[in-house]
């Protein structure tokens, strides 16, 4: 039995397909709307590939009066409602509720906007991360946030988990870089939030619905905030014979005053298979590597780039490449941006982690990694995007194996209780989805999760979005605690155990 | 239990019994903005002190009472920044007001604003419970983003009890450049620069003169001021009035509005104004009636309120109306349901 099993995605009574197909033919062409076994498989899970659920039908509009008219009629008949984007998330937020629609936005990838003098794109949903940059390369700006799926993700999926990337540390994540949404609810109420301008008047509900994971409502709209292009970048790859050194290096780039425009580690594991997969010239005998880039004018970046070699050398680095152009530039990019499909190859499946801890403890939390990996007798490559503390250890296993993935799953688990009690969090990027459901109960007490319920209700008052994912129910926080002991206290204790 | 915030519970839970709303005040130097009700006061200014400081985590946390001049000068020590440069209204300004309202100073067009700066947050709920969000680390996406929906509420839907915050360095050097232009030109101008990659850092035009600072490492700065000409101003206190709203611009006898819009929208001709941001914040002394205000902004993409009265006028008045006043009305409910907290200080009807 593993996680998804014991979580009720539909909690819906039976709801009656041909009824819901017929009512929904209506108000979408036959191509938009797919309904039989075979049209739906391709949908049953998202880039978290252990899990599966076929969606009774899915839904693929072409404009937002589509999108409106579906989310009115499954308010209407009471049917739950699941969005994607391009389904790369890694917590398995798109896995589809079979008894409901799949909403999918790629038909909606359409640039509608790019306004170069006040740099902003208004874009669709389904608009890929990188087609954003591409667009708006030749007015020399460009969309910050870079996940390293950015070549397939939508920029919907990045509102709604309120994704980072390698260049987060300076740049921000998606929340900082958007400027303005449409926004459709369960009711089909269309909402603009945010503006034209820095801010909008009322709440900071913009800020609110980003990393929503589709709980929320629907986004059909963004304007993003695009930033000119630096005149110039330059990247440095840092080799280091302990993680302890390596960590050393990090804090100290930061207590330097130094902000990289990326500052990114790889452990030994994750360097092997990226080297395997893609050649990036990753050095192979190091315990851990650095990525650390510098970008702004020409003055700036040599002089940042000066500073950082002293400092990764003091703190005992034992090879320093500074990539001598773009293309060289871009292999040690691509290195890191291929880690996880690299380790992907290495066996079938992988459980990406995404804890993030206060820098300081990153020696001390890998270490225990390195312990739960024998404990679990599971390898686990470490990929982190060290400048923000935010690590993304990759537990590597075989799903077919009904044992790896409870060991697996366990060890994950083990990951993220680990993070929360350093005082970070169980997720800083990918979400809680239905992966994380559980580790929430351990990082929220009774109070908080009924405050997120009343905010879920005032928003969707019948709870069709999403069901059963990114915030846990009471009781199922109840059933968890039984088991765990959270801020030293045991937690839900007013609540029943079954 | 330190016995301020017992207090402070106390009061909550008293109020949640008898019914009784209450007025949330830090050092209450904002009470010119928003509707001042009649109402017992709930004071945070006594919850004061830095909770933990780690200048390598760039993460500095404080209790809601402490002054926003008590942690400035702490991260001055340490040769870091609040980015956002939060306007200070008076000496006694705190931490939890400054978030709470969400202002942002002049770097805020460039660095981030108030709410892109906070990492997490403590509450305290309508019967006194704490509550939670965030954390001290960079990113968290777990559970909605409360503690930003808190930012800027201005106290509406719980009592900010700590905050956590981004910090940054303190950039090595800072220069200031002047130009005289209209304001049709300084708009375009200002514009172009911030679509190249220069260390900008603040601009603010009045009168025909339009000013931009520079931050960042020396020679990139030195090299920006090769490109962009232009002659130094050597007053370095400018943008410390400006931020405080200390400059003589400020001074007028009349109803001082702020209209938030795109940053390019064409001189609004419609009073002294004062421009920061790049063009996308305008300080007005309108000569002209609110329709037309309000008409003006709605067209640019932005929104306007009156900020300051002299003359007795209500501010601080947010324009939210349709299916968006509804859900603000069922978010005020949900997160404030007896409503205790402030109520309708920035909108009649929240
Ligand atoms: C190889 C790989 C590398 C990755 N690297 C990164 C990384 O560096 N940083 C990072 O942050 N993430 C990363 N991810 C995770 C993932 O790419 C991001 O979470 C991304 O934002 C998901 O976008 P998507 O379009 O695929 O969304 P989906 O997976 O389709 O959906 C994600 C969630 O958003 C909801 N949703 C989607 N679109 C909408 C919408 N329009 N309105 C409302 N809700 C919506 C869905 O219901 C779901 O809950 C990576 C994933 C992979 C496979």
């Amino acid at each position: 039995m593993n996680i998804i099993d014991k979580i009720p995605l539909a909690t819906q009574p039976k709801i009656n397909k041909a009824h819901l197909v017929e009512r929904l033919g209506k108000v979408l062409p036959n191509s938009s709307l797919l309904h039989k076994r075979e049209e739906l498989k391709p949908f049953e899970c998202d880039g978290m590939t252990a899990y599966r659920k076929v969606p009774l039908v899915t839904a693929l509009p072409e404009t937002e009066e589509q999108v409106i008219d579906i989310l009115k009629i499954c308010s209407a008949e009471g049917v739950p409602v699941v969005f994607r984007g391009a389904g790369t998330g890694l917590s398995g937020g798109a896995i589809p509720c079979e008894t409901g629609v799949l909403l999918g936005l790629s038909k909606l990838n359409k640039i509608l906007e790019i306004d170069q003098n006040a740099r902003f794109a208004r874009v669709q949903p389904g608009v890929r991360n990188i087609a954003i940059s591409e667009a708006t390369s030749k007015h020399g700006l460009y969309y910050a946030p870079d996940p390293s799926s950015q070549i397939a993700c939508s920029i919907g999926g990045n509102v709604a988990e309120n994704s980072g990337g390698v260049h987060c540390l300076k740049y921000g994540l998606t929340v900082h870089n958007i400027l303005k949404v449409r926004f459709i609810t369960i009711d089909g109420e269309v909402l603009e939030l945010g503006s034209d301008g820095l801010d909008s008047a009322g709440y900071d509900l913009m800020a609110l619905i980003t990393g929503s994971e589709g709980l929320l409502g629907v986004i059909t709209e963004i304007t993003v905030k695009l930033v000119p292009s630096p005149q110039i970048a330059k990247i440095a790859l840092v080799a280091f014979d302990s993680v302890q050194n390596a960590g050393d290096a990090v804090n100290n780039i930061i207590s330097a005053g130094i902000v990289p425009a990326g500052l990114e580690m790889m452990d030994k594991k994750a360097t092997a298979a990226v080297e395997e997969f893609v050649k990036a010239g990753y050095p192979l005998d190091a315990e851990a590597i650095l990525l650390c880039e510098s970008d702004g004018t020409v003055e700036e970046v040599e002089n940042e780039m000066l500073s950082i070699k002293e400092i990764v050398k003091k703190a005992g680095a034992t090879e320093i490449r500074v990539a001598q152009n773009d293309a060289e530039r871009t292999k040690f990019w691509m290195g890191r941006k291929s880690a996880f499909p690299a380790v992907g190859r290495v066996l079938p499946d992988y459980l990406c982690m995404d804890g993030t801890i206060p820098r300081k403890k990153l020696a001390f939390v890998l270490q225990k990694i390195s312990d739960f990996s024998n404990e679990f007798n599971l390898q686990c490559a470490n990929v982190f995007h060290a400048g923000d503390g935010n690590l993304h250890p990759l537990i590597m296993f075989d799903a077919s194996d009904d044992d790896q993935l409870h060991r697996a799953e366990k060890f994950g688990a083990a990951i993220l209780e680990l993070c929360v009690e350093v005082g970070g969090s169980i997720t800083g990027e990918h979400g809680v989805g239905i992966e994380k459901i559980n580790q929430m109960c351990v990082q929220f007490g009774t109070e908080e999760l009924k405050m997120f319920h009343a905010i879920k209700k005032a928003f969707d008052h019948n709870g069709l979005l999403n069901p059963g994912k990114a915030i846990p129910t009471l009781q199922r926080c109840a059933e968890f605690g039984a088991m765990h002991v959270h801020r030293g206290q045991e937690k839900f204790p007013d609540i029943p155990r079954f | 239990m330190d016995l301020n915030l017992k207090k402070i519970k106390d009061t909550i839970s008293n109020a949640q019994k008898n019914k009784q709303a209450l007025r949330i005040v830090g050092g209450d130097t904002k009470n010119f903005f928003g509707n001042k009700a009649e109402l017992p006061l709930l004071s945070t200014s006594k919850f004061e002190g830095i909770v933990d400081y780690e200048p390598s985590e760039l993460v500095i946390t404080a209790k809601a009472g402490t002054k926003i001049v008590q942690v400035e000068e702490l991260l001055r020590q340490n040769n870091q920044i609040l980015a956002f440069e939060p306007p200070i209204f008076g000496f006694d300004s705190t931490l939890g007001g400054c978030i709470a309202s969400g202002f942002s100073g002049p770097r805020r067009a460039y660095a981030g604003s108030a709410r892109d700066f906070v990492l997490g947050i403590k509450m305290l709920n309508n019967v006194g419970e704490e509550l939670q969000f965030g954390g001290q680390v960079m990113k968290n996406v777990a559970g909605y983003d409360v503690s930003r929906l808190m930012t800027g509420s201005f106290g509406t839907l719980g009592l900010i009890l700590e905050v956590s915050l981004k910090v940054l360095p303190r950039p090595e050097h800072e220069l200031t450049l002047t130009y005289e232009l209209d304001e049709k030109d300084a708009i375009n101008k200002i514009n172009v620069w911030a679509g190249k990659a220069l260390p900008l850092s603040g601009s603010c035009f009045i009168g025909s003169t339009l000013s931009v600072r520079l931050s960042g490492n020396t020679s990139a700065v030195n090299a920006a001021k090769q490109i962009m000409g232009g002659e130094i101003n050597e007053d370095t206190t400018f943008w410390h009035k400006l931020r405080n709203q200390e400059l003589e611009f400020f001074n007028k006898n009349s109803d001082l509005w702020r209209i938030s819009l795109k940053s390019t929208t064409v001189p609004l001709e419609l009073g002294p104004t004062l421009i920061e941001w790049n063009g996308a914040l305008r300080w007005l002394y309108p000569n002209c009636t609110s329709d037309i205000i309000f008409e003006k902004a709605k067209k640019a993409g932005g929104h306007a309120m009156i900020f300051r009265s002299k003359i007795g006028n209500l501010t601080g008045q947010q324009q939210v109306a349709g299916d968006l006043l509804k859900l603000h009305e069922k978010l005020k409910h949900a997160m404030d349901p007896d409503n205790l907290f402030n109520p309708f200080r920035i909108h009649r009807s929240y």
